[in-house]
């Protein structure tokens, strides 16, 4: 059996009745946060029934990981969510090293730390500026917004770029430590970067949340219960801003976090304008933890074990660990399964993109057309993590 | 003969002018949304000010290939474009260039004028309609929804000025601007000088009333099928209904060719015309858009009571001399 | 850690043994287990759910979470190779749903009660499980198993 011919693929959208419309929001579509298909059933502009269709990206990283070895994986794993690379491979190196139980320097988990929040505040200003995008359009007050966003994450790409050679797929995690020191011109640095993103924070919230209009577009939209979030098992800050304080950087501290002080943000009202409102205290948050992560970072080494030469000479035990951090998404974990070898026997990706995006089908009915967009927005989906 | 020859070559004249403005508006658009937005905009084509971008567009646009869906209403969907450019150039006709001097002078110039405005609504909806795409299809439905209930406080704030001036030839509404400019009438004036502006915004389809052309959820949506020259239409169309309403806005509201004498009255039109577009613009790159139900609300529930009610007052003032 | 009071609750009134993580519990007695963790015992949250190929058998461990008791659980079942089907979660928990279909698409393992068993990652035309430790890396797309 081949590839069926375009004939034969079905058509599989059917119009229920009378007076419906299918609309087939496809994989190519500016708003989609990627290649989502979402299939609309609309009533005039209301939205009755949304199937959302996705495996668009789908590149089979949990087979791969069964085939390389463990200090090959952790640049496979940053494409997965590409938007915050260093949470992947974050995730996956502590839970090799739980599995192996191999320690980690205290500057190395500090470091670690640091690019984290830095992912975090890069992530949240895209997420920022295509909400922009997505309310308002790439023809009006929305691409004023995603250009202010992504000229503040300019700057923090540039400091990337200047530790470690890339802008963002650093390959900064390893199994054991952190790959680069940050040496004390760069942490002067990063120190002024985050005054100064900090003080452009009130003009990019004044220019989208501040906004009547803006406001009206995610007041009691897409309001996710706290027994449905719980039920379905949503994640990050669509988990936080439905009223449950969960974080995994309180729930299973790692890394530095268990030694720095530093505040979750919460909201009880479940629409897309908490979420909203959590993302922003997020990157404050994640700013003044970047400072302090500077202020207070611990000398010594930066790494307990380099990867060898030959990658397949490293061998960690038999046995499972699952491990957690909190991406900017929500919690990103990996359950390896190990019999042994040099290469991981089974390894699964708890991905939170996926786990939010499951909300879809329960939060669009009822909503317009205009809400779909808003509230694809607030869940902030990557469709790397979602498919892997 | 005579009579023939002043008519066609000053139609010729008008469009000739009206259409250089439409194609530096475009680029005035870009340059304006840049500076907005901490860039540079149009910069290499007729270095160092991109002056040459307008042409650029427009000769790419013309050598793409034009493509009619197999299953597209013909007629419609050649008529569309054709529907949306002509009514905008035609009311450029009827906007005076100085004291009794239009192209077209008449009676009822103003009642023309916005009559010929709305025209582009039938262009877009024949669009929306022959793509035979659902999501053109969305958009002219907004399109009936939303521009159709905008046009009425729009007209309603338009009939203010024409009943303190008390009549419906633009050269007289521009006459009576002489001691102060209906804009600037106290309450009465200013609030249908907004409402105008706010209706102006849904007309030309600009955020935050821009629902019709929602990129990021219809995805150009009435203008989705098209491309090559009829496309071209659809933008120079889009630019010229909005100026011929920044036009109609300036004669009406702002004075039209009134101004100081050191410079000739049509500059002062041209400019004030200018001005209202970069405000037009200025409000299109600010703010985010409005749901449709929300823009809806707006137009019923705020600026229709607040336009009748400021004609209310209108025809109250000159019942009492 | 897994709470040691629930383990050996669960066990005694579903007979689940503890297992790495977590527990395992014996196929018939999943749904009324994964009910009482639920309603009982506090683990409303849902998280994921990772499917294993041992080598006699196919093991699924769903992912259930105490947010108040911070807790998290690793629930197993195993399903014999030969006929690797298990009972669908998707009305317990509403999250199971996705993760379910997901390991149907990849390891093949049929979900009894299911609401929607289709395929979620891969085309809806695609034959074989990739996930699959008989299926090679280098299948080629077209070629069917």
């Amino acid at each position: 059996m081949g590839v069926p011919a375009v004939s034969e693929i079905a058509t599989t959208v059917v119009e229920r009745e009378f007076g419906e419309l299918a609309l087939n929001m496809g994989p190519q579509h500016p708003s989609t946060h990627g290649v989502l298909r979402l299939v609309l059933h609309l009533s005039g502009e209301t939205v009755v029934r949304a199937v959302p269709s996705i495996g668009y990206l789908h590149r089979g990283v949990e087979k791969l990981a069964e085939h390389l070895a463990y200090d090959q994986l952790p640049p496979v794993f940053e494409r997965d969510d590409y938007l915050a690379p260093t949470a992947n491979s974050h995730g996956f190196v502590i839970a090799a090293e739980a599995l192996g139980k191999i320690e980690v320097p205290r500057r190395a988990r500090w470091l670690r730390a640091w690019v984290a929040e830095w992912q975090r505040v890069a992530s949240h200003l895209v997420w920022l500026g295509t909400l922009g995008l997505d309310l308002g359009g790439a023809l009006g007050g929305g691409t004023t917004l995603y250009m202010y966003c992504f000229r503040e994450r300019e700057k923090i790409l540039d400091l990337m770029e200047s530790l470690t050679g890339t802008r963002f797929h650093t390959n900064f995690n390893m199994i054991g430590g952190a790959r680069y020191d940050l040496d004390a011109a760069t942490a002067a640095r990063s120190q002024a970067l985050a005054a100064e993103i900090g003080a452009a924070l009130p003009s990019l919230a004044a220019m989208s949340g501040e906004t009547p209009i803006f406001r009206e577009r995610t007041r009691g939209v897409g309001v996710i219960p706290r027994e449905l979030a719980l039920s379905i098992g949503v994640t990050g800050p669509v988990l936080r801003g439905s009223g449950v304080a969960f974080d995994v950087r309180r729930a299973a501290p790692y890394d530095a976090y268990g030694e720095l002080d530093f505040e979750v943000p919460v909201r009880a009202a479940c629409d897309a304008e908490a979420r909203f409102q959590v993302r922003m205290d997020e990157i404050a948050q994640s700013l003044a933890l970047v400072r302090r992560i500077g202020d207070g970072l611990p000398s010594g080494p930066i790494f307990s074990r380099k990867p060898l030469k030959n990658p397949k000479a490293t061998k960690l035990p038999a046995g499972e660990a699952y491990a957690a951090v909190e991406s900017p998404r929500g919690e990103l974990g990996f359950h390896i399964v190990s019999e042994g070898g040099p290469k991981p026997y089974r390894l699964k990706i708890n991905a939170p993109s996926f786990r939010n995006l499951q909300v879809v089908p329960h939060v669009l009915p009822g909503g317009l057309v205009a809400d779909v967009v808003a509230i694809l927005g607030s869940l902030d989906p990557v469709m790397g993590d979602v498919d892997r | 003969m005579n009579a023939w020859l002043v008519a066609i070559g000053s139609s010729a004249l008008v469009l000739g002018v009206a259409m250089t403005i439409v194609a530096y508006m475009t680029w005035l658009e870009r340059k304006v949304a840049a500076r907005m937005q901490n860039r540079i905009g149009p910069y290499e084509v007729g270095a160092p000010h991109g002056w040459l971008q307008p042409l650029a567009d427009i000769a790419k646009l013309l050598v793409k290939e034009d493509i009619t869906p197999r299953a597209a209403d013909v007629l419609l969907f050649n008529l569309g474009p054709v529907l949306v450019v002509v009514p905008a150039l035609v009311g450029f006709a009827f906007v005076p260039v100085a004291a009794g001097v239009a192209p077209v002078d008449h009676p009822y110039s103003f009642l023309f004028f916005t009559a010929f405005a709305s025209l582009t609504l039938l262009g877009i909806f024949a669009a929306g309609w022959s793509s035979n795409n659902k999501y053109a299809l969305l958009s002219a439905l907004r399109l009936v929804a939303m521009v159709a209930s905008y046009e009425i406080p729009m007209i309603v704030a338009l009939l203010v000025p024409a009943l303190l001036a008390g009549s419906f030839r633009l050269t007289d509404l521009v006459e009576a601007q002489r001691g102060l400019w209906f804009a600037a009438y106290p309450l009465i004036g200013q609030a249908s000088f907004g409402i105008f502006l706010l209706c102006a915004l849904a007309e030309g389809n600009k955020s935050p009333l821009d629902l019709l052309e929602a990129e990021s959820e219809l995805v150009a949506a009435y203008n989705v099928e098209y491309s090559g020259i009829k496309f071209a239409l659809f933008y120079a169309g889009e630019y010229a209904h909005t100026l011929a309403i920044c036009a109609l806005g300036a004669t009406v509201f702002l004075g039209g060719y009134l101004g100081p004498a050191l410079l000739p009255g049509v500059v002062w039109l041209i400019a004030k015309t200018v001005a209202l577009f970069v405000v037009v613009l200025w409000i299109r790159w600010s703010l985010m858009r409005m749901r449709i139900d929300q823009a809806l609300r707006l137009n019923w529930l705020v600026l229709l009571p607040a336009s009748l009610a400021s004609l209310l007052a209108a025809a109250w003032w000159v019942a009492r001399g | 850690m897994p709470a040691p009071e629930v383990v050996s609750a669960l066990g005694v009134r579903f007979g689940a043994e503890a297992a790495p993580l977590g527990v395992t519990i014996p196929a018939a007695s999943l749904l009324p287990a994964m009910r009482a963790l639920r309603d009982t015992y506090g683990y409303r949250g849902y998280v994921t759910a990772s499917a294993i190929e041992r080598a006699a058998a196919f093991e699924v461990a769903h992912v259930v979470r105490n947010l108040d008791a911070n807790d998290t659980l690793f629930v197993r079942v195993t399903a014999p190779k030969d006929l690797p089907e298990i009972d669908s979660l998707a009305f317990v928990y509403a999250g199971a749903e996705w993760h379910e279909r997901e390991i149907l698409d990849l390891f093949g393992i049929a979900f009894r009660g299911h609401p929607d068993p289709r395929r979620i990652l891969l085309p809806d035309d695609y034959t074989g499980h990739p996930l699959r430790k008989d299926f090679a890396m280098d299948t080629p797309w077209g070629y069917r198993p």
